[in-house]
Parts: C-alpha cells; structure tokens; sequence
C-alpha cells in the first residue's frame, strides 16, 4: 500500500503594530494596526482568505465530495481561529462544511503557535489545552495526533505528547534523523508507545516550493507525473506525508501557475494505482504499526535549509527577546488578569521570532518575504516596547492588589 | 596593453574635505589593482608661473598625478567661493568660481592633446568642463562620476543654476554616467532628463583594513553609565545636524543618561549650537569639531549608535566606516549607502519621532546593539572598492576600443 496522509497548517498570527517608545504606558493595544500596512492583521486575513482559504476549501469540499476515499488533516491554530471568528466567519463556516464531510481530521498544537515547549512546560500543556477546547467548540472534535509549532521536534516532546494523551505526533522527516531510513514508514519514537509521522519533504516540497518554478527541471508538475512518484513509493513504504503551509495554495503558489487544477486532479490520477489510497493522520496512524524506533536527542524543525530552531533563535535579539517575555510569566499567571494574560500568550507565538532573524544570507529571500516589519531590527523594537508597556501594566495591577 | 584613464577630480587625500577624496582615492587605488593607468589632474594651487606639473603618490605606484594651478576647492558656493578667494588675496585667475572652472577646462583641453589614453573620467561638476573640453580635442569617450548633484548639496531649495546648467551639459555630452547610488542615478534620471539606459549605478566602497581597537577616552563618560551617540560629518544642510539635535531632545525625553557628540564643522556650526541652547540641551550636546583618521576610529569606537540623518546623501560613507570600527548605525533612507545595508537602522530623516524611538531601543537593549554590530561590520566589510573598480572597468571597456 502507498496511503498518501496530507496535513495542511493553517495559521496567522496576531502582528505586532508599530508600537514606539512614545506609546509605552499610554493603555494603547498592540495587535489592532488599522494602515494600509502588513501589520493590519484583518487586512492580511481578508488577502489570505480571498486567495488562499476561501478557494481550496470550496475545492476541498468538492473533491471530497466527489471521491469518498479523499481524505486531509488540518492543523488550525488557536489565533487562526480567533481570527476567523473576527474577520471571517465564512472561512469559519467553510472548515465546518469541510469537518462535516467525516473525511477532514483536526491536529492538536499550541494554542499560540508558540514556543512554549523549550521555555515552560506548564504554558505548554495549558496552551494544548487550550486548543484542544477550541476545537471542540467550533467543530465539535477532540485532536488525537499532536503537531508541535514549526515540526519542532525531539524525544521530550514525543514524551510530553504521549503524557497529554495523544496517539500520534508528526515531525520533519529531515535527514539528519532518518539517515538510511526512510520517511514512507511510521515509526516509534524512542521511550514512548506512540507513533511519529514524518514529512516527505521532497514530494511535499515539490508541491510547497518548486510547483510554479520555471528553473526547476521537472516543470511543469502534472498530477499525473506527481501520482507516478508516489506509485514509485507502492511496495517500500506505507505513508507518504506530505504535509504544507495551506497557504501553498493561491498564496505561495498564485493560482496562475496551475496549483489548483494540480490539486484538483491528484485524487483521481493516485487512486488510479489500485493499491493506493488516502488516510488521515489518526488513520495512518492505526492502520499501520511503527516499523522501528526512532531517537531524535536534538531539536529538529521543518524551517529553513537547517531544519533546526535557527529561525527563530540564533541571534542575540531573538534570545533576548523571549527570554524577557518569559521572565514575565510568574507575573502574569499571579496577576489574574484576563486580559493581560491573553495580550501575553499572544506575544508567546513564534512569528515574533521568525521576524527578527537576520540569517538572511542562507535563506534571506524567505525570511523577507514574510516580514511585514521593514527589518528584523524594527520587529524587535516594536516587540521590546510591547514587553515594556506589558511589565508596567504589571506593575499596576501588583500595587493595586 | 594597459588601459589608460584620464581622469578628472579636484580633491585628493590626505589634503581632502570631504567624501569625494576619499573616494577618488579608493577607486583609482583599485583601479590600478586592476591594471588600469590611471592619470589624475586635480586643481593646485602653486607657483602662478606653473600651469601644471605631475607628481605622484607613493601609494599607488601605477598612477601618475597632474597638478593643475587652480583655487578650486570643494563643497563651495559661489559666495563661499568669493569671500575664500577675497582672502586668499591672489588675483591672477579668474575672479568668480565659474571662471575658475572654465580656466581649469583650459588647461586640462591642454594636458589632453598632450597625452596619450583611452577613456576619459570627470568627477561631479567642478570637472566636468574640463571633462567636456578633453573629449572635444581627443574625441575620446568621455563619462561623468556623479557624487553629488546640486539637489543634494542645497537640499533642494535654492538651487544654483550655472552648476545645475554645467552639471545637465556635462551629464548629456558624456557618454555614459556613472551614478554612486540608484537615489543618485533616480535624481540624475528625473531632475537632469538623461536616459536611464546611459546611467550606470557603481556603490562606493570603503577601504579594506584590519580593525584596531583603540584606547578611548570617553572611559569616564562611560563608567558614568552615559550612552553616546554620534554624528560625523560636515555641519551642513544636506547632513542634516538640525534633525540630530531634535531627535537629541526628544531622546533625552526618555533616555536621560544619552550624551550627543557632533563631530564635524561646516557653515551650520554656530546655528546649531545655538539651537542646542534654544532646545534646552546644550548640557548634553558636544561639538569637538572636525576629526580625522585615528581621533575620527576613536569617537566611531566609543559610539552606542552613529547616526546620518542626511536629508539627500548620494552615498554616504561614514555609516560604513562607522560599522568597520564596530558602532551600529542609524541612517536616513534618503540615501544611497541604505541600498547596500541591511543591518542598519532606517528612517526618513525628517520624523525625529521614529529616529528617537529607534535610538531609545539601541541604547536600552545591549542586544540589537550587538546584532547591528555584528551584522553590520560583516556587511560594510564585502562593500569594497574592488568591486566599485571592477564596474568602472566594465563601463571603460564598453567604451573604449582597445
């Protein structure tokens, strides 16, 4: 059997707005840029929702419609979804048509899409939790298969995953853990009973970054062509993961170049092979047993040609950055304050991060194609004078207690 | 054979005001790394009986320099020009700047028909006369090296229309233009109405040497916990210094311990100590006037920030040579050096409010001061005149048939 299993994450964080030293304890909010900028987090979803989520779901629910053997897995964040519920209850109602095919499974994260697992493992459960809870209340489902922020991956966070009752998790099937072994299988991670899913990340890349590619020597890529790789995997694999950003769909890759028709086709030119099929994540993962054990000591990720946690934490403006943020969490949490603890966890989401990375000789185009600030430097001094702010309505509700 | 340059210019290290000096020094320098000869004619003064003479440098063993007897000295005005010439007391030459530059287009038609070279290179528009003239009496291809345009050098208001009318006539009976910057080649573009396809952009470069820590001695300021910020350059309109002192008091707003140092003289010098007594921080303003080379490392070294809040900067050398001795930048976006930074702080020189907001964050957070830093010292470093030269060769050979 060759089970093709996609997951597509779906996620946009809450963007700093530009946020001066002049504006620090002044009671202003920090997510509601109104300019015609790329901090105008509404007007970023509305673009991404005309392009992106509002056509592949229409699509998505048509094909699964069409093909009862069609199966995918989303992974929404937990700020996707409130902004959802913000800016766009009709890309709301449109997953909830696409959950109620029974043929769409939710994955669990963190709430925040953040980093929480490498600072505090109390956040972490909690923003699982509190996910977990979302997902239920919008769509009436409990996640079984986790997906940490990123792919960001190793031994302790299959083990937390395991301890938070999830059956499976998924990582990047990066080379540098797999060696001679393949990603086409499922596998066991090491001190657990779970199973891990690891992305193809060739075939899934060929869709994610090199379909409209005219450099590339397999353009133009054909559904047919794709169904023959995956044919080719028929007889020494079980799963091929191919896990994306969903935004590969009308928004990295513009519909000009074929990607939804490409889509459109591939269910029928896979199924053509007799022995293949589709599963979701939880399917894959109860229809197929792991095949060996797998041990990751070091942090692997699906960012960037290194595949680690450089994206977001090289620098000494990255570091400095969330370990301020975190020397506030005692605070928080003792301040009960709803509002501040909410601003907080939103300050917790990785993107922040990804921002202010200055790698841009390995990767530069990218890391500047997803900044909405005009540098790394200017997302830092708008974060550090949020934190600022943050620490002195602290303060305040410290003395007033 | 070698290809040989005649080459037009009017200041030359270690006699230089300015930018233009240095950076005709760093070009022919790698130039004739690159096995180009170059002769360089520049204005002299000397003995009235001499109309020029060559002499040579010994750091470049390649070129040959030809010292035209000339009053002509850089960053001038017609008016500065009057009363520097009153002064000087010499009336032999002509009595106005524009006779100046038409007596060194006289001599420098002369020094053409007597050698020998295959392309010819003016240097902004006190050379391009003589640029013009060399090439009508040779016929030889001819480009123009724009460093600054009249726009820059007055701000835009008060334009002179003899140097805009010499600069458009030198720029149009060139046969290609080379501009230090796409905002120069833009300028050149849309207020000289020459054809984008003959403008070639070439960045500056600064020179390659190796860092030295030198010893400073700001130590007690800075064991006060005083944080410094500086300026370097000519205390005039187009740098900007009157943004510098606003961004100062508004700094000063939030971050008390802020010093500012403008190192640099020029025609604003006595306005803005002035207006520093006017904005009520004369106590935290310092002037130490012009620096070179070590005293100018020095202060680079003992900065928290360099700041160039120039209101139109072809290029602007000094945040490169700012990063070289390990002190992060802030600079203007109306500029030509931000098209070769990235690691560099970035506002438009008129919002004081952005520029103090970005100065607070560098002093406040040892981290972004560190990044910039870093990355920046690694960035201004690849920023060479090697590959400034390497263009400039390209653009000779695309003109001269050797």
């Amino acid at each position: 059997m060759a089970s093709v299993c996609f997951y597509f994450q779906v996620h946009q964080p809450w963007r700093v707005k530009r946020f001066r030293v002049f504006d620090i304890g002044k009671g202003g909010r920090y997510f509601d840029e109104r300019s015609a900028t790329n901090l105008n987090n509404e007007r970023i979803f509305r673009k991404v929702a005309e392009k992106c989520y509002l056509p592949t779901n229409k699509l998505m629910l048509k094909m699964l419609r069409a093909e009862p053997r069609f199966r995918v897995s989303y992974s929404l964040s937990g700020v996707l979804m409130e902004q959802m519920e913000t800016f766009g209850e009709d890309v709301l109602e449109s997953f909830r048509r696409l959950a109620k095919t029974g043929q769409v499974e939710f994955l669990a994260e963190t709430y925040y899409h953040s980093l929480a697992f490498l600072y505090s493992p109390e956040e972490f459960d909690e923003q699982v939790r509190m996910h977990s809870e979302k997902l239920h209340s919008l769509f009436g489902v409990t996640p079984r298969v986790f997906r940490n922020t990123e792919l960001i991956y190793n031994n302790d966070l299959a083990r937390a995953a395991e301890r938070l009752g999830f059956h499976g998790v998924i990582a990047e099937g990066a080379d540098h853990i797999l060696g001679w072994q393949s990603p086409n299988f499922v596998y066991r991670p090491q001190g657990t009973t779970l199973s891990l899913l690891l992305k193809n990340y060739k075939l899934s890349d060929d869709i994610a970054f090199r379909f409209g590619s005219r450099a590339w020597e397999e353009y133009p890529l054909t559904a047919n062509k794709f169904a023959e790789w995956i044919n080719a995997i028929n007889g020494n694999g079980h799963t091929v993961n191919l896990f994306m950003d969903y935004e590969t769909f009308g928004e990295h890759q513009w519909e000009d170049t074929g990607i939804f028709k490409f889509l459109e086709s591939l269910p029928r030119e896979v199924l053509k092979h007799p022995d293949n099929d589709f599963v979701t994540v939880s399917e894959a993962v109860e229809r197929y047993a792991p095949v060996g054990e797998l041990d990751v000591t070091n942090f692997v990720s699906w960012a960037d040609t290194e595949r680690d946690l450089s994206a977001w934490l090289s620098n000494e403006i990255q570091h400095d950055a969330i370990s301020r943020l975190y020397e506030l969490e005692p605070a928080v949490r003792a301040s009960s304050d709803r509002r501040l603890m909410e601003d907080w966890r939103r300050l917790t989401t990785s993107d922040h991060f990804y921002y202010m990375c200055t790698k841009w000789w390995n990767d530069g185009d990218v890391h500047k194609y997803f900044n909405p600030y005009e540098s790394p430097y200017d997302a830092f001094i708008s974060y550090m004078n949020v934190l600022e702010d943050l620490k002195l309505r602290l303060g305040a509700t410290t003395t007033t207690t | 054979m070698a290809l040989r340059v005649l080459m037009f210019g009017w200041e030359f290290p270690p006699r230089s005001s300015g930018g233009l000096g240095v950076a005709c020094f760093g070009l022919t320098r790698a130039l004739a790394q690159e096995g180009v000869r170059v002769r360089f004619v520049l204005p002299k003064r000397m003995d009235p009986e001499v109309n020029y003479m060559d002499f040579s440098f010994a750091d470049i063993p390649d070129m040959v320099a030809t010292g035209v007897n000339s009053m002509l000295y850089p960053y001038v005005t017609e008016e500065g020009y009057l009363s520097y010439y009153q002064q000087a007391g010499v009336g032999i030459y002509g009595s106005t700047l524009f006779e100046e530059v038409l007596a060194y287009a006289a001599r420098a038609a002369a020094i053409a028909r007597a050698s020998s070279f295959d392309v010819i290179h003016a240097h902004d528009w006190l050379s391009f006369l003589a640029g013009l003239e060399a090439k009508r009496v040779s016929g030889k291809p001819l480009i123009m090296h724009v460093h600054a345009t009249e726009f820059d050098r007055t701000g835009g208001t008060g334009v002179n229309a003899h140097v805009y009318d010499v600069e458009r006539r030198g720029m149009q009976g060139a046969d290609r233009v080379i501009a230090v910057s796409q905002w120069t080649k833009n300028i050149i573009v849309e207020r000289y109405g020459i054809s984008p396809e003959k403008v070639e952009v070439v960045h500056n470069g600064i020179e390659e040497r190796d860092f030295r820590r030198l010893p400073s001695e700001l130590d007690s300021w800075k064991a006060q916990g005083k944080k410094i910020v500086l300026f370097h350059g000519r205390v005039t309109l187009q740098k900007g210094p009157d943004y510098f002192l606003r961004t100062a008091r508004r700094v000063l707003e939030f971050y008390p311990q802020a010093v500012f140092v403008v190192s640099g003289i020029g025609d604003m010098l006595p306005q803005m100590v002035r207006e520093a007594v006017l904005l009520g921080i004369s106590d935290k303003v310092f002037f130490v006037g012009a620096l070179w080379d070590e005293e100018r490392d020095k202060m680079y070294q003992a900065a928290d920030v360099v700041m160039m809040p120039s209101v139109s900067e072809p290029f602007g050398i000094v945040p490169l040579e700012a990063l070289a001795n390990g002190a992060p930048v802030l600079i203007s976006k109306q500029s030509g050096v931000s098209e070769v930074l990235s690691h560099a702080l970035k506002s438009d020189f008129w919002d004081t409010d952005e520029m103090a907001n970005k100065i607070v964050s560098i002093l406040k957070n040892e981290s972004l001061q560190s990044t910039l830093r870093t990355n920046g010292n690694r960035e201004a470093s690849a920023v060479t005149w090697s590959k400034a030269a390497q263009k400039v060769l390209g653009v000779y050979q695309g003109l001269a048939h050797v």
